[in-house]
C-alpha cells in the first residue's frame, strides 16, 4: 500500500499540472464540434481525439451519430445537430445541450462526411469513453482495455476518470491501468519506478506479462526492479493457482461424487453391478428438463424454484425405474454378478433408445436459475462460478442425507441387516425382497437427483449416462466397496489429482494417467482405499 | 505331442464342432468360387458385398472365440477385449498405410497423409518396420499379447477377480480409447487409419483379394477353433475349468492359478489381435471407436447368446447377432438398440446357457417325451 500511496502522490502532482492547463481546454467540446465540420479529414481526426480526451459525457452521442452518419450541419445557421429521420422529415437534437431542436426538411441539412478510417478511430475512442460510463462494470472493463492496449492516447481521459471515481473497486483497476500505461510510455524514470512498484501489488497474469517485458529489456534502468516485482508476483500467482486447482478439483470431485453415490448403494451395499446407473442419472436430467418446461409453460415467474421441484421429481422417476428394474430383472440374478452386469447393460441400451425416441438425439436445453448463474471472481483472476459452488454444497448434502438414512432410520437398519445376513434377517421377520427393492430404488433415486445437478453443468443428451458410468465405477472401486466415506474421499481425491495433472499433461492425458493409476492401485489394494474388514469381506 | 488320430478325435469330439469345421471349410472354398467363377446374374452368384460382409462376420467370430476361451473356460469376463482386437487391427492398418506410399492425397512418399497434415517431419520410431509384411504380422500378435501379459501379470498376481477384473479391463480399453483419439499419438487420431490401396501387392478393392481375405478368415476361424479346442481339452484346460468353478480350491490344491489364467489370457489376446488384422483390410478402416467399452461389451453378448463354454456356440452367436445387427440397422435403425438391449436381458434371464446350451435340452426333453409316450 505504501507504493500505491507514493504513486498516488505523484499522480496528484501530474493531475494538478493538467488541471492548471484546464482553462486552455475549456470549451473544448464546442471547439471540437466546430472542427468536425471541416473538409480535411486530418483536422477531423484531431477534433475527434480532442473530443475523446475532453472527458465530457455529451461526446458519446455525438461520436456515435457521426459514425452512423446521423450528424448534420444545419444550413441555416451552420450549427451542428444530430438528426433522426422520421418519415420524410428529420427530428433534430442539439449536440451541446442535448435538447430537441425542432424538425426540418431533408433539404435544410448538410451531412457531415465520414469514412472508415474515422469510424475506426471513433470506435476506439468510444471504447475508452466507457471509463466515464455510469455503469461500474463498464468502467472496469474500459480500464482493463486501456491496460492491455497500453496506449498513451487514453491516459488523459483515464486521469480525469480517476479523479471523479468513487467506487473503490473501479479505482484500483484504473490505478492499475494508469500505472501500466505509465511504466510503458513515460520517460521519467522516477515516475515509472513509482508506477512499477505500485504494479507489484496486482497479482494477475497481465501485470506479470507487462513486468516481464520490462525485465527482459537490458537497457531499461528498471529491469532489476521489475525482476524483483516479478518474483513477488510469481510467488503469489503460484499460491492462487494452487487454490484454483483445489477448487476446480473439488468441483470435479463433487460431480463424480454425485454420479457415484447411487452406485455406492447399489454396488457397494447390495453388490449389484448396475451398468444402467448412468442412464438413471440421465433420466434425472431429463426429468429436470420436463419440470422446467412445465414451469416455463404455466409458472414462468417461479422458474428460479424449478430445481426444488425437479429434485424430488427426479428422485421419484429414477427411483421407480430402479424398483421396476430390480423387481423385473435383477432379483432373478442375485449371486450371479457377471450376468447382472450384462442384463443391466441391456437395460441401459433400452433406456437410452427410449429417451432418444421420445426426446430426440440432440441436446436438450436445461436452464440455470438466476441464483445459480454468475460467478465470483477474485482479484487474481480466479473465477468461482455459483453453479459449481452450489453443486459442491449439494453433493455434500446428498451424502449426508444418505449417511443419515443408512445409520439412523429403521429402513437403514433393515438394509444393513439384509446385506450382512439375509437368512437371519428374513427369519427375524424382515421382508428381504421388499428391502432389496427399496434399497435399489434408493440408489436409483439418488442417481436421478445427481442427474438434476449434472444437468446444470453438462449437456442433457441420451449419452449423458455413458459419460459417467466408467468414472463412477472407478470412484467406487477406488474408494472401497460398501463404504460411503470411501466414495466421498475417492471422488474428491480423483477430482483433485485430475485437475493438478491437467496443466502438465492436458485434460485427456491426465484422465488416462488417472485411469492407469487406478488400475495399478487396484492391484495393490484390490478392495479399495477403505476396505471393509471382518466378516463382510468373506462372502 | 498328439498322435494324429487323438488330435483329430479331440477337435472333432462334438457334433457342434464337426458341423462348424465342416461348414467353414466348405464356405472357404464355395463362397469365393460362387463369387468369382459363377457369372453375375446367376442364381448361385454370391455378390461382392456379401463376401466382405461374411468375411467381417468371420473376423468377429474369431474374436468371439477368443472371448469364449477366457470367459467360458477360465471365468475371466474381460470387458476390454475390443482393445486387443483394435490393437491387432491397428498393426495391420499401419502396414496397409505404409503400402499407400506416395499415392496419398499429399503424395508424400515417406509419411502417411495425416502426419503430413499434422506437419510432422519424419516417421515416429514405432512406425519403423511396418513396411515389412512379416514384421507387421508379428506385431499383430505381439502387441496384444504383450499388453495382455503385462496387464494380466499385474491383475492375476494380485488376485483381482470377478467384477473387479471386468471393471478394470473396461478402464483399460477406455484409457486406450482416449489415448488413440489424441492426434499426437501418431495413429491418425479421431479418423484412424483408412484409404488403403493394396495388400502384398494385390489391390485391396479387387474381387480376388476380397475372396482371398474371406477364405483366409474362414481358415483363421478354423485354426482358432482348433487352438482353443486343444487348449481346453488338455490337462491345462481341465485345470482352467477347475479355476473357473472354484478358484480358491484350485489354489489350495497347489495349482499356480495366476499362471494358468495368464497363459489363456495372452493366447486369447493374440487371437483377438489376429481377428482385428483380418477385419481391417475387409472393412477398409480402423479407428478409435473399436476401443469403446460398449463395443467390448457387445462381444460378450455374442458369446452369451451363442452359449458360453462351447467354442462353436461363440462362433454361432457372433454370426447371428451381427447378422441381426446388419438387418436392424438397415431396416429398422430405431429398433436396433431395443433389440440388442432386449437380447442382453432375455439371454441372461431366460437363456443362461445360450442357444447351444439350451437347444440340446429341448431336444432331450422332446426325445424323452416321445419315449414315454411310445407304447
Amino acid at each position: 500500500m505504501v507504493f500505491i500511496n507514493r504513486f498516488a502522490a505523484v499522480l496528484l502532482l501530474l493531475l494538478t499540472m493538467t488541471l492548471s492547463a484546464a482553462p486552455a481546454m475549456a470549451g473544448s467540446l464546442e471547439d471540437g464540434v466546430s472542427q468536425l465540420v471541416t473538409k480535411s479529414f486530418k483536422t477531423k481526426i484531431k477534433a475527434i481525439q480532442m473530443l475523446g480526451q475532453s472527458g465530457d459525457e455529451r461526446v458519446v452521442p455525438i461520436l456515435t451519430a457521426l459514425s452512423a452518419g446521423k450528424l448534420f450541419q444545419l444550413k441555416a445557421d451552420d450549427s451542428t445537430v444530430i438528426a433522426e429521420p422520421k418519415g420524410s422529415i428529420y427530428e433534430l437534437v442539439d449536440v451541446l445541450s442535448g435538447d430537441r431542436a425542432g424538425e426540418v426538411e431533408k433539404s435544410a441539412l448538410k451531412k457531415i462526411p465520414v469514412n472508415n478510417r474515422l469510424r475506426g478511430i471513433i470506435s476506439d475512442i468510444l471504447g475508452s469513453l466507457n471509463l466515464i460510463s455510469p455503469d461500474p462494470e463498464k468502467r472496469i472493463e474500459a480500464a482493463d482495455a486501456v491496460f492491455s492496449s497500453r496506449s498513451i492516447a487514453a491516459i488523459a481521459l483515464l486521469e480525469k476518470a480517476l479523479m471523479r471515481e468513487t467506487t473503490t473497486a473501479v479505482t484500483t483497476r484504473m490505478q492499475r491501468a494508469l500505472a501500466g500505461v505509465t511504466v510503458n510510455t513515460s520517460n521519467d524514470t522516477e515516475i515509472r519506478q513509482a508506477a512499477l512498484e505500485s504494479l507489484a501489488d496486482f497479482v494477475d497474469p497481465d501485470v506479470r506479462g507487462l513486468l516481464s517485458s520490462v525485465a527482459a529489456n537490458p537497457n531499461d534502468p528498471l529491469a532489476d526492479l521489475a525482476q524483483e516485482a516479478l518474483r513477488k508476483i510469481d510467488g503469489k500467482l503460484a499460491f492462487w493457482n494452487f487454490v484454483g486447482n483445489i477448487f476446480y478439483g473439488v468441483s470435479l470431485g463433487s460431480v463424480l461424487l454425485l454420479a457415484a453415490v447411487g452406485l455406492a448403494i447399489t454396488f457397494g451395499v447390495m453388490g449389484v453391478i448396475n451398468m444402467a446407473h448412468g442412464e438413471l442419472v440421465m433420466l434425472g436430467a431429463y426429468t429436470t428438463f420436463v419440470v422446467q418446461e412445465a414451469f416455463r409453460a404455466w409458472m414462468p415467474g417461479a422458474f428460479d424454484y424449478s430445481l426444488f421441484v425437479a429434485i424430488p421429481a427426479a428422485f421419484l422417476v429414477s427411483g421407480s425405474f430402479g424398483v421396476i428394474i430390480e423387481r423385473g430383472v435383477i432379483r432373478f440374478l442375485y449371486g450371479r454378478p457377471l450376468e447382472t452386469l450384462l442384463a443391466t447393460w441391456g437395460i441401459s441400451l433400452v433406456l437410452q433408445q427410449l429417451i432418444r425416441t421420445f426426446f430426440g438425439p440432440t441436446n436438450r436445453d436445461v436452464g440455470t436459475p438466476s441464483w445459480m448463474s454468475g460467478s465470483f471472481e477474485t482479484a487474481t483472476g480466479l473465477v468461482l462460478t455459483y453453479n459449481r459452488i452450489s453443486i459442491i454444497v449439494f453433493s455434500l448434502m446428498v451424502i449426508a442425507v444418505i449417511a443419515l438414512i443408512l445409520r439412523k432410520t429403521s429402513f437403514g437398519l433393515q438394509m444393513r441387516a439384509v446385506t450382512q445376513n439375509r437368512r437371519m434377517a428374513s427369519s427375524m421377520g424382515i421382508r428381504t425382497g421388499w428391502v432389496d427393492a427399496m434399497t435399489f430404488g434408493l440408489g436409483a433415486g439418488v442417481a436421478g437427483v445427481a442427474g438434476v445437478a449434472l444437468s446444470q453443468v453438462d449437456n442433457v443428451s441420451p449419452n449423458l449416462g455413458q459419460a459417467y458410468i466408467i468414472d463412477s465405477f472407478m470412484v467406487v472401486v477406488f474408494g472401497g466397496v460398501g463404504n460411503l466415506w470411501g466414495t466421498l474421499v475417492g471422488a474428491f481425491s480423483l477430482g483433485i489429482v485430475n485437475k493438478f495433472l491437467e496443466p502438465y499433461a492436458g485434460a485427456v492425458l491426465a484422465k488416462i494417467i488417472v485411469l492407469v493409476a487406478i488400475i495399478l492401485f487396484i492391484q495393490k489394494r484390490p478392495r479399495g482405499l477403505f476396505a471393509l474388514k471382518g466378516r463382510a469381506v468373506e462372502n | 505331442m498328439f498322435q494324429n488320430n487323438t488330435f483329430l478325435s479331440t477337435i472333432l469330439a462334438e457334433t457342434g464342432g464337426r458341423v462348424l469345421l465342416g461348414t467353414l471349410l466348405v464356405a472357404a472354398v464355395l463362397v469365393p468360387a460362387l463369387n468369382l467363377v459363377v457369372p453375375e446374374g446367376s442364381f448361385f452368384h454370391v455378390p461382392n458385398y456379401l463376401v466382405t460382409l461374411l468375411g467381417k462376420y468371420l473376423a468377429f467370430a474369431l474374436l468371439a472365440l477368443s472371448v469364449d476361451l477366457i470367459w467360458g473356460y477360465a471365468g475371466i469376463l474381460s470387458l476390454g477385449h475390443g482393445a486387443f482386437f483394435a490393437l491387432g487391427g491397428y498393426a495391420m492398418g499401419m502396414y496397409l498405410m505404409r503400402q499407400i506410399g506416395d499415392r496419398g492425397v499429399y503424395g508424400n512418399p515417406d509419411l502417411p497423409d495425416f502426419m503430413v497434415f499434422l506437419n510432422w517431419q519424419e516417421l515416429p520410431w514405432y512406425w519403423m518396420g511396418f513396411d515389412s509384411f512379416p514384421f507387421a504380422m508379428v506385431m499383430v500378435v505381439a502387441v496384444p499379447g504383450l499388453l495382455a501379459l503385462v496387464f494380466g501379470w499385474f491383475a492375476f498376481r494380485s488376485r483381482v477377480t470377478g467384477v473387479y477384473l471386468s471393471i478394470i479391463t473396461q478402464a483399460m480399453t477406455y484409457a486406450l480409447l482416449l489415448a488413440f483419439f489424441r492426434n499426437d499419438m501418431g495413429f491418425g487420431g479421431n479418423n484412424g487409419l483408412t484409404d488403403f490401396k493394396e495388400i502384398l501387392g494385390f489391390d485391396i478393392q479387387s474381387d480376388g483379394t476380397r475372396a482371398a481375405l474371406f477364405a483366409l478368415s474362414a481358415l483363421a476361424v478354423v485354426g482358432g477353433y482348433i487352438i482353443c479346442k486343444l487348449i481346453v481339452a488338455s490337462r491345462l484346460g481341465r485345470v482352467l475349468i477347475g479355476i473357473r468353478d472354484a478358484e480358491s480350491r484350485a489354489r489350495f490344491l497347489g495349482y499356480r492359478v495366476e499362471y494358468y489364467k495368464l497363459f489363456v489370457f495372452v493366447v486369447s489376446a493374440m487371437l483377438a489381435g489376429v481377428a482385428g488384422a483380418l477385419y481391417v483390410p475387409q472393412v477398409g478402416i480402423i479407428n478409435p471407436s473399436e476401443f469403446a467399452p460398449a463395443a467390448s461389451i457387445e462381444i460378450i453378448i455374442w458369446v452369451a447368446i451363442g452359449g458360453r463354454g462351447s467354442l462353436y456356440g461363440a462362433v454361432l452367436g457372433a454370426i447371428l447377432v451381427n447378422y441381426a445387427k446388419s438387418y436392424f440397422t438397415g431396416a429398422l435403425p430405431e429398433l436396433w438398440l431395443f433389440a440388442l438391449g432386449g437380447m442382453f436381458i432375455a439371454v441372461t434371464v431366460f437363456l443362461p446357457k445360450g442357444i447351444v446350451g439350451t437347444l440340446p435340452a429341448f431336444d432331450k426333453r422332446f426325445l424323452r417325451g416321445r419315449a414315454e409316450n411310445a407304447p
